[in-house]
């Protein structure tokens, strides 16, 4: 066992970097997820492994610091919400197109414009979509647990090296604030100049040697067809994270009559709900998306036929949702229940409506937010 | 005596830099691009420093500049090269850094990341090449067009009313401490060509120092955008870009 | 010390933008009448024999097409 403490998940995401070897991180204050700057610079990592921790002068900058720090084949982080992650947006798809690895933290909010400091998940769309211009993913992880936020750093770098891609860690203002105990990675040492190359090759601009050729950092290829050529080598890459990183984890649902589907923190509480629900001997199971790009479509539509019906809930006027119907393909009764503006979803509101469903009463109007018989 | 008695190699006192690539430049003839390139490309040789530089390449004509000088670089979003060297340099603190910057990339889009890459002092080099317009657009209005002067978006010339002054950056640059060195050259004779070289040579070996960010801005030309020849554009650029910035140090605080 | 210069062109890369005719002192170089593959008319030594090998038109060429010799005579 490692060692174990008590912290916040903003905290777990800043003592993860610096164990996990980051070189660098670049942010800009914004609630609900400043604590991971102030953790970095109260840590001061510099002086133990040489990480840089840089306050910048807007998420604008931090994106393309983050940029830069990766063109050079650095281990670089940001974190930011909902509002800041737009202004990012330009980067990580300038990021994207240069197939450079980052890791970007999304404490989400409530929306639209500066909405709410209150936690959300109505980022979904912006981040598992693209989010910016072009055609471009990002790998997204949605940890549900402070232990995640830890755990999902390290995993984050893994994948983004393995990729050459930004990966987004997505989560919201509850799990960013909240204090669980969480089991610290092993440390790891930041990886030499020598390190890189061995294990990632050596593309990274670092300043150009005899041996090689010069390294160039880009997303720009003017010719028609090379951009193509280019394009087609990202979708495949992305078709390659489908088929190798889904990442989801089910509950109950073996015998399960009702399912319920959602990620984050709706999924703890949804978790709570199906708890009850099996005390009252309704049969719910949970699936909890880990990944949401790669999404797990094919574990629930393997999970479709054996259930009545579908209930999906999220912290979102209905985003994931759209995912989930392309799974259930119209084969169920797919619900959507959704909480905006910085409220949660509560295990007894998700209870209720899973017991109007089975019982046939259900109407949306009886419960407070979105909720909508989806398809 | 014959031409080919005088053309042999150990006569020759002037060639191009091994660094510039053999690529033909896409630039239009007479842009002052090129002979900027041939300046840092010369600058680098000279210093024997190419295996630690690290080039920050903008959005504008100049994007394509990793095509020219044989290097390292990478290719920034418009306005944010400055952001990208901060970050290059704190990670590499011993590499030389520079950014390649036109005035639209650097003094409009990106007038927040390039005061406080100069704010914190990164020990950095910027190169500002200012023209007074959009040339990869088409000749649209930049921060620092002259009052008076005609782009493709200020067709009855540019108006201190509607638009704004022309934009002294390199002055605002200056005032901060964390700058060490902020000239302004031009490279429109051999004589401003050679100066311009020196204080790029400057600007680089500054860096040694880690004192600050050296700032050099090259009053340029852009014959296309200006719709004269590359002939005309270097008097009309004399006769009315130098009233409004001045060649010359604005500070140096390197003591070389 | 009399000096005799001349200079080469990589005819193919010049663009014919007449910065190095306007910036050489003693009048040696000109456009061609001709052109080159891309229809610019290529700088060229027109009166040789006046080329001190200065360097001042190399210097200023903003595409690096001219290399300079100079010989002591």
């Amino acid at each position: 066992m490692g060692e174990k403490i008590l912290l916040k998940g903003n905290e777990a995401i800043a003592i993860a970097a610096v164990r996990c070897g980051c070189d660098g991180y670049f942010g800009y204050p914004i609630t609900p997820q400043s604590e991971i700057l102030e953790t970095l610079s109260e840590m001061n990592p510099e002086k133990d492994t040489g990480m840089i921790v840089l306050q910048a002068e807007s998420e604008v900058a931090a994106i393309n610091m983050l940029y830069g720090g990766a063109g050079c084949g650095k281990k670089v982080m940001t974190s930011s919400s909902s509002p800041g992650i737009s202004l990012m947006t330009e980067g990580i798809s300038y990021i994207a197109g240069a197939e450079l690895p980052c890791v970007i933290v999304d404490v989400m909010r409530g929306g639209p414009g500066l909405g709410t400091i209150q936690p959300a998940q109505s980022d979904y769309f912006q981040i598992t979509k693209g989010g910016g211009h072009g055609d471009y993913r990002t790998i997204v992880l949605a940890p549900a647990s402070v232990q995640e936020m830890n755990d999902f750093v390290d995993l984050s770098f893994d994948l983004a090296f393995k990729y050459k891609t930004p990966v987004v860690i997505l989560t919201d203002g509850v799990i960013g604030q909240m204090m669980e105990k969480v089991e610290l990675s092993p440390v790891k040492p930041r990886w030499t100049d020598e390190e890189i190359v061995k294990l990632h090759g050596d593309w990274a601009s670092t300043g150009k040697t005899s041996d090689r050729k010069r390294n160039i950092i880009t997303s720009l290829d003017l010719d028609p067809h090379r951009q193509e050529v280019f394009n087609m080598k990202l979708q495949s890459k992305y078709r390659e994270i489908e088929r190798s990183e889904v990442r989801c984890e089910t509950m109950l649902c073996e015998d399960a009559e009702y399912l319920v589907i959602a990620y984050g923190l709706s999924a703890r509480v949804s978790q709570k709900a199906m708890e009850l629900a099996r005390e009252e001997g309704i049969k719910v199971g949970l699936i909890r998306p880990v990944t949401l790009f790669p999404y797990p479509y094919g574990v629930i539509e393997k999970a479709v036929p054996h259930v009545k019906s579908i209930l999906t809930v999220e912290m979102s006027a209905g985003q994931m949702v759209e995912d989930v119907a392309l799974a259930v393909k119209g084969k169920a009764p797919l619900y959507f229940h959704g909480r905006t503006g910085g409220m949660l979803p509560s295990p007894e509101d998700i209870l209720a409506l899973i017991k109007s469903i089975a019982e046939g009463t259900y109407n949306p109007g009886d419960f407070s937010g979105h909720n909508k018989l989806w398809l | 005596m014959n031409i080919s008695d005088i053309i042999k190699p150990e006569n020759k006192v002037y060639g191009k830099s091994g660094l510039l690539l053999d690529k033909e430049m896409h630039y239009c003839p007479g842009c002052s691009h090129g002979t900027i390139h041939k300046i840092i490309a010369e600058t680098i040789d000279e210093l024997d420093i190419q295996e630690q530089v690290i080039g920050v390449s903008p959005v504008g004509c100049a994007v394509l500049a990793y095509d020219y000088i044989d290097i390292d670089w990478q290719e920034a979003a418009h306005g944010r090269a400055p952001a990208l060297a901060t970050a290059i340099k704190r990670l590499y603190p011993e590499k030389y850094v520079f950014t390649y910057q036109g005035d639209g990339d650097l003094a409009s889009i990106g007038t927040g990341e390039i005061i406080h890459t100069c704010n914190r002092g990164d020990s950095v080099t910027i190169i500002f090449v200012n023209n007074a317009i959009y040339g990869m657009t088409g000749g649209q209005m930049a921060p620092t067009t002259l009052e008076g002067m005609k782009t493709a978006t200020t067709p009855q010339g540019r108006s201190h009313i509607t638009s704004g002054f022309p934009m002294k950056i390199t002055e605002m640059i200056a005032l901060l401490p964390g700058v060490v060195y902020a000239t302004r050259q031009s490279v429109d004779t051999p004589a401003a060509e050679r100066k311009a070289k020196r204080s790029m040579i400057k600007a680089f070996k500054s860096q040694q120092l880690k004192k600050g960010t050296s700032f050099i801005e090259i009053v340029s030309t852009c014959n296309s955008g200006w719709k004269m020849t590359p002939v005309e554009a270097n008097i009309w650029m004399r006769e009315n870009m130098f009233p409004v910035f001045p060649p010359g140090d604005i500070k140096d605080e390197t003591g070389f | 010390m009399a000096v005799r210069g001349a200079i080469e062109v990589n005819i193919e890369s010049c663009k014919g933008c007449g910065v190095c005719v306007a910036n050489c002192p003693v009048g040696t170089i000109a456009l061609s009448r001709s052109v080159n593959g891309k229809g610019y008319n290529y700088s060229y030594m027109e009166n040789p024999e006046k080329c001190t090998g200065c360097t001042n038109c190399a210097v200023v060429c903003p595409d690096t097409v001219i290399t300079v010799y100079r010989v002591k005579i």
